[in-house]
């Protein structure tokens, strides 16, 4: 669909594929045929860039059919190529960085309050944890107790014009949310079997927000994609798609 | 009208469990009232604008009517992204409350005056603008606001504001309250927010018999009633607005813009427009609120501009 829409950002959403694979195909709670249903999980992608790899997870847990993907960035399209809330499934739109968390803390703090079990999940990439609302976001959550509450960082390493650290340098990450009051685990975020095991038994310490940082590689799984900046932005010709689909099978 | 806004707010959210009051650590002596009734309801998200517009609309999107509260600029350009994508492009119930409008902190200086604020929320294609004129329109808008919730912007002068209405008025989005009754029937003096406070001073300084035009207060409004204007318009020859506002992208811009749109495709409105506001010069002045106004071009000569 990236391929069609001469879409950019492919490399940002092979970046998080596994991960809301798992969310979605292990973790999370919803019905795909009341998409509304109260008791469901939230799920924020604040990255809103990578929307593809969600629209793509829906389709397949039968959201929506997958023949409405061909309308990906097409006109009067609901799939917009930042994440759209008009697409059955999406809880918010993103696209401007920083606005993913402090949402999902509203709704994990509406659920404390409600006294609902659900949880908030948020997607959240690298380079926008430059943003400083994201910093205010994680103080309120951690001072309010938000346990309901996990943020997920994919950290592929690479921002939009060069590597997070020529950016500006996020290590240490896990003492920066450790010191901000959450309760943190670093783990590879291509690996299925280690996120869902992280993410089976929620929050891991009661009172405490949990963040997941997980090592992921930009554009993985497509050899000439992996780990080029090039790739946030290029848009794979039918002969470079032709070669993707080979490498991934 | 701070008093009350504070007032009617704790009295509505007696009845409606659903409000939640989240301030940007400012309120002192103001919020107590809702704080002391409802602590499960009232939320100080700290000194950060942005994380407590983005929460608020997460708790919108869960069933709460969210009120943010601060003063002057703080919740409105300084978290702008968060009420254009979270909040208005969400359509979900938050009222961004603000206190100062206008230069109501004259002494404080530029960072506490919010003279621009309607420009930005004006461009909000889903947004209500609430400026009450007096203590009744804010009791007023805000029962409104409540019965029909959105994203909604309320502008508050201060403290101490005298009562224009005796009692609370009917207000819908668009709709001009009259606030005097003039002899003259081809003028008017239309305002918004405090500019009603404004022309009252001037009608009551004048004396009867030299200023005889209609005095309407504007309370709600936005981009979707501008196109409602078309009639209210076309009762007159002359209006003059007045706002305690810039005049770029202010309520009298809002009005010629309606004047306009009204003409597209119509007979011509004979109806001139004369926009009533602060003159940019005052963002470099410092000094009292009435110092400030005068300086800026509201005093009472301005009332009668041709």
């Amino acid at each position: 669909m990236v391929h069609r829409a001469s879409a950019s950002h492919i490399g940002s959403a092979l970046s998080m594929s596994d991960i809301a694979a798992v969310l979605f195909g292990n973790i999370m709670k919803f019905d795909a045929k009341r998409v509304k249903w109260e008791g469901r999980d939230r799920f924020i992608l604040s990255k809103g860039h990578a929307c593809a790899a969600v629209y793509a997870v829906l389709a397949a847990l039968g959201f929506f059919e997958y023949s409405e993907l061909d309308a990906f960035g097409a006109d009067h399209s609901a799939f917009m190529t930042h994440i759209s809330h008009k697409v059955p499934g999406v809880e918010f739109s993103t696209g401007s960085l920083g606005h993913g968390l402090p949402f999902g803390v509203g709704k994990a703090l509406a659920a404390k309050k409600q006294g609902n079990t659900w949880k908030t999940f948020v997607l959240l990439g690298d380079g926008e944890l430059d943003e400083g609302s994201n910093w205010e976001a994680a103080m309120f959550a951690s001072h309010h107790r938000l346990d309901n509450l996990i943020a997920i960082i994919d950290y592929n390493k690479l921002q939009s014009l060069d590597t997070v650290a020529h950016t500006l340098a996020l290590e240490p990450l896990s003492s920066k949310f450790e010191a901000f009051g959450w309760s943190v685990k670093e783990l590879n975020g291509h690996d299925h079997r280690i996120l869902a095991e992280a993410l089976f038994e929620l929050p891991w310490e009661n009172g405490k927000p949990s963040v997941l940082i997980a090592h992921t590689t930009k554009g993985k799984g497509v050899s000439f994609m992996e780990n080029s900046v090039a790739w946030h932005y290029r848009s794979p010709t039918k002969e470079q798609l032709e070669a993707a689909f080979l490498e991934l099978g | 009208m701070r008093n009350a806004f504070i007032d009617e707010l704790t009295a509505l959210a007696k009845v409606h469990p659903h409000i939640a009051l989240v301030v940007g650590d400012l309120g002192y002596s103001v919020v107590e009232p809702f704080a002391d009734l409802f602590p499960d309801r009232f939320i100080n998200a700290g000194v950060a604008e942005q994380n407590m517009t983005g929460l608020a609309a997460g708790m919108a999107s869960e069933g709460y009517h969210v009120f943010t509260y601060s003063i002057a600029n703080f919740p409105t350009f300084r978290c702008a992204e968060q009420i254009r994508n979270d909040v208005d492009y969400h359509r979900l119930p938050v009222t961004i409350v603000s206190v100062g409008g206008g230069l109501a902190y004259g002494s404080l200086g530029y960072s506490h005056h919010a003279i621009q604020d309607y420009a930005l929320m004006r461009t909000l294609p889903n947004m209500l603008i609430a400026a009450p004129g007096d203590p009744m329109e804010v009791r007023s808008c805000l029962r409104y606001l409540i019965d029909n919730p959105g994203p909604a912007y309320l502008r508050l002068s201060k403290a101490g504001e005298p009562n224009i209405h005796c009692a609370m008025p009917e207000v819908a989005p668009g709709r001009w309250l009259k606030l005097y009754e003039g002899r003259d029937h081809e003028q008017a003096l239309v305002c918004t927010g405090a500019g009603a406070q404004v022309a009252m001073r001037w009608h009551m300084n004048v004396g009867v018999g030299r200023q005889e035009r209609s005095i309407f207060s504007v309370p709600l409004w936005s981009m979707k009633t501008k196109r409602l204007q078309r009639d209210l318009l076309n009762k007159f020859k002359k209006i003059t607005t007045i706002e305690d506002h810039l005049v770029d992208g202010g309520f009298g811009s809002w009005m010629l813009e309606a004047s306009v749109l009204a003409s597209n495709g119509n007979e011509a409105l004979d109806c001139r427009i004369i926009p009533v506001a602060l003159d940019a010069s005052v963002c470099d002045t410092v000094g009292s609120h009435e110092l400030l106004n005068t300086v800026g071009g509201l005093s009472s000569a301005a009332l009668f501009i041709d």
